[in-house]
């Protein structure tokens, strides 16, 4: 037990730090302007320098807990690997850009929207339909990290489950 | 002042507004220009060397964002006292506004803001003028089409790499017939208020201010800029002007990093159709010790010690050697190129960013750098291991190299010759690092003192020799040439000649009278620099002038130069690099540091003259 749950922090840490890297990589390279942790903190705290320290940590936790999801989905149907991880990755992905963020502006506390008038709207930049405000290149990053997030959690299930 | 009735904004070269004729709004960050009519036509976001935002101050179709009366209006402007907010005030047939323009400070911490922020504010004073509004973002200096989009209730957004600029405002605009920009007008009538409130975020998710916060953030900048003026602890007789050059060095000052700019624009040329025009957007080692000395000496110590702090970083790059020119973080690479579609201010193009002279080989730095140590080191400052390290390595290079001939203070770019300033700021390196070894900052003691001692005599009996001309009874700009330059006005202020020796006397009297222009000083001969054409005044020389005149205690003389010389700032107090002999317009890069450190130090000097004069 102790073993798999080790295998599981590792394979989970190491997809975690690879779609952090992928994504804040894009985000310096001007691709795009989306950074999760800026948005996962600032829903705690409207400090930035605070925001994106407490975002960075819930990021990283964030990408534990999910990838419990993705191991318990390669267990129960005991379908795994690179590419399966990856295809999972590219659905999780549609599902944030076309379901979860089109709502961050009615639920996260400091996102403003793009109903507010001029002299009521404060907070951050709403993202906008599949988070296209942050940058044209937006989706299709969000989904090449997070299929690479699958692929890496996928291969190691794979090769441990071998 | 009078109040000169001022037309919409400039449409075509030849009514492009005059350099001298700009204010300057900052966050110690950025810098933006705005004209007396109410047109920023110079932005540069979000950093002094970044590509503009809006350059219409040397191209008409380079971006700007302009509000102002629609009609003819008689214009007054100021800044609020002690600040760098700038109120302009419009009086129109229709009534009376002001516009404020400012750029708060971003604070360390805090609530969520926009990275950078521009906030305009109109208030109307009486009936109800109709003001016009054009606002042209034209991304990475005006090479790529950028088309504000809207974005709801919450304003009009332009992306461009990753970089978001945000347009809020209370009043409606809608897109030019060209997609390029907005436009609009409104009435604003007495105790109403608009507000304009530009933001950029670099690379990162924006933030949207409220327009209902914009008086607690001119509340705020004001407090900021009253607070930071009140700890000037110059009490002499020119309070105003110096006070109002402190303000332009710190508007010129990158707060992350403390290094000062050397002016806050790009190829502004230093004479008509003479192609000088440079990037003076980042740092120059030669203006070290003068600004070091502007801050320190003036109850800026922080400013004083960040800026020395930079000098120190920003030099490991290329230690133990130093280049010429660096940006705000230290960086090396300033490749020179042009903008060919950008047509230079009056059609006086090229338009060049990036600086070549970094290329160059310029020995006076060793000396300038050196001194600034030394001021910092003599005024408590301690040094680190590997700072003393990097200072004991400035000396060798001098040592290995300070025979060489370089291109001198001024860039020149002729082959390089044997400059007498240069080998005096030789000299100045060995004299200053004994100072500092003499005030246990360096290791050393008296051995090491007579060793740099030693030094210096050996680089003086040259200059003595070589750089002197005997005939004549005065220092020469080179060695065996006939010219003299106004860098030599310099030797008594870095300790290498007393101002009142009969060498310097000579020397101060031929400059005045071969270089002079009234109270103005040129830096050289024409043809002096490789160039053809004429280049104006420069206006540091000026008051480099009045500061020599001074230490050879020709009191009368030199604050006389003085007053002349604060009579060349604009309405707002405000210096470029040089000033038009035949016209005396103001050209070169604005606001100039060197010239408002050059301001400040004359005044110090007068003061410390005048108390001594005066027991």
């Amino acid at each position: 037990m102790i073993a798999w749950l080790e295998r599981f922090a590792v394979a989970g840490g190491l997809a975690t730090l690879a779609l952090a890297t992928l994504q804040e990589g894009c985000r310096g390279l001007r691709l795009s302007r989306l950074s999760l942790p800026f948005l996962v903190g600032t829903a705690f705290t409207d400090d930035r320098r605070r925001a994106m320290a407490v975002g960075f940590l819930l990021y990283l936790a964030g990408g534990l807990v999910i990838a419990a999801g993705y191991w318990l989905a390669f267990a129960v149907t005991g379908l795994s690997g690179w590419w399966r991880g990856a295809l999972l990755g590219v659905v999780h992905a549609l599902f944030l850009l076309v379901a979860v963020v089109p709502v961050l502006p009615f639920v996260h506390p400091r996102m403003a929207s793009e109903h507010d008038g001029p002299a009521t709207a404060h907070g951050i930049e709403p993202p906008g339909f599949l988070a296209l405000n942050y940058g044209y290149a937006t989706p299709l990053v969000t989904v090449i990290a997070q299929a690479a997030y699958g692929a890496i959690l996928g291969a190691l299930f794979s090769a441990w489950q071998a | 002042m009078g109040k000169p009735m001022v037309a919409d904004r400039p449409n075509n070269l030849t009514n492009q507004t005059a350099i001298g004729d700009h204010a300057a709004i900052g966050d110690c960050r950025s810098l933006a220009l705005v004209t007396r009519g109410g047109t920023i036509d110079w932005l540069c976001w979000p950093m002094f060397s970044s590509p503009a935002l809006f350059a219409g101050l040397l191209d008409c179709d380079g971006g700007c964002f302009h509000i102002g009366p629609a009609a003819p209006a008689a214009t007054s402007r100021r800044y609020l006292p002690d600040t760098n907010v700038l109120e302009t005030t419009f009086e129109t047939p229709d009534g009376c506004c002001r516009l404020v323009d400012f750029m708060p400070i971003p604070p360390a911490g805090g609530p969520l803001r926009p990275t950078r922020e521009l906030i305009r504010i109109v208030d109307g004073v009486a009936g109800a003028p109709i003001l016009g509004v054009e606002y042209a973002p034209r991304p990475r200096f005006a090479a790529v089409d950028r088309r504000p989009r809207r974005r709801g209730g919450l304003g009009w957004a332009v992306t461009d790499r990753g970089d978001l600029t945000w347009l809020h405002s209370d009043v409606d605009l809608a897109p030019t017939p060209d997609g390029r920009g907005l436009a609009g007008e409104f009435a604003i009538p007495a105790g109403h208020r608009r507000v304009f409130w530009l933001t950029q975020s670099p690379g990162e998710i924006g933030v949207v201010p409220n327009l209902a916060d914009s008086a607690a953030r001119l509340a705020e900048t004001i407090a900021y800029w009253r607070d930071w003026t009140g700890r000037c602890s110059y009490r002499g007789d020119h309070a105003d002007a110096v006070r109002r050059s402190l303000l332009a060095l710190k508007l010129l000052t990158y707060a992350p990093s403390g290094a000062v700019v050397a002016a806050a624009t790009t190829s502004l040329p230093e004479a008509d159709g003479g192609g000088r025009n440079w990037d003076y957007r980042f740092c120059w080692l030669r203006d070290s010790s003068l600004t070091f000395r502007a801050f320190n000496d003036t109850g800026y110590v922080g400013e004083a010690c960040r800026y020395l702090r930079w000098l120190v970083l920003a030099t490991r790059l290329s230690a133990p050697e130093l280049q010429v020119v660096y940006d705000v973080y230290g960086r090396t690479r300033l490749v020179e190129r042009e903008l060919p579609h950008l047509a230079g201010w009056r059609g006086n193009g090229p338009v060049r960013i990036g600086n070549g002279a970094h290329r160059q080989f310029q020995l006076d730095l060793y000396g300038e750098a050196m001194a600034t140590v030394a001021d910092f080191c003599e005024h408590g400052g301690r040094l680190t291991r590997q700072e003393a390290a990097l200072v004991d390595g400035w000396a060798a290079t001098v040592a290995r190299q300070w025979r060489r001939p370089d291109h001198g203070i001024w860039e020149v770019r002729t082959p390089p010759r044997h400059f007498t300033y240069s080998k005096a700021m030789a000299w100045a390196t060995f004299d200053t690092l004994a100072r500092i070894v003499a005030c246990g900052r360096m290791a050393g003691g008296g051995v090491r003192i007579k060793a740099l001692r030693r030094c210096c005599a050996e680089i003086a009996e040259v200059i003595e020799r070589d750089g002197f001309d005997s005939a004549k009874g005065t220092y020469v700009a080179a060695f065996g040439e006939d010219a003299v330059d106004a860098s030599l006005l310099l030797l008594p202020w870095f300790g290498y000649a007393e101002a009142t020796s009969p060498r310097m006397r000579a020397t101060l009297r031929r400059i005045l009278a071969e270089l002079g222009h009234g109270c103005l000083v040129k830096r050289y001969p024409s043809g002096f620099d490789g160039f053809e054409s004429t280049e104006g005044a420069f206006l540091a020389c000026g008051f480099w002038a009045a500061d020599c005149l001074a230490r050879a205690g020709e009191i009368a003389e030199a604050e006389s130069r003085f007053r002349s010389l604060l009579g060349f700032a604009n309405d707002v107090g405000l210096l470029a690099e040089e000033v038009d002999l035949d016209s005396g317009a103001q050209l070169g890069n604005l606001p100039q540091a060197f010239s408002h450190v050059g301001v400040v130090n004359a005044a110090m000097t007068l003061a410390d003259e005048q108390g001594k004069m005066s027991g």
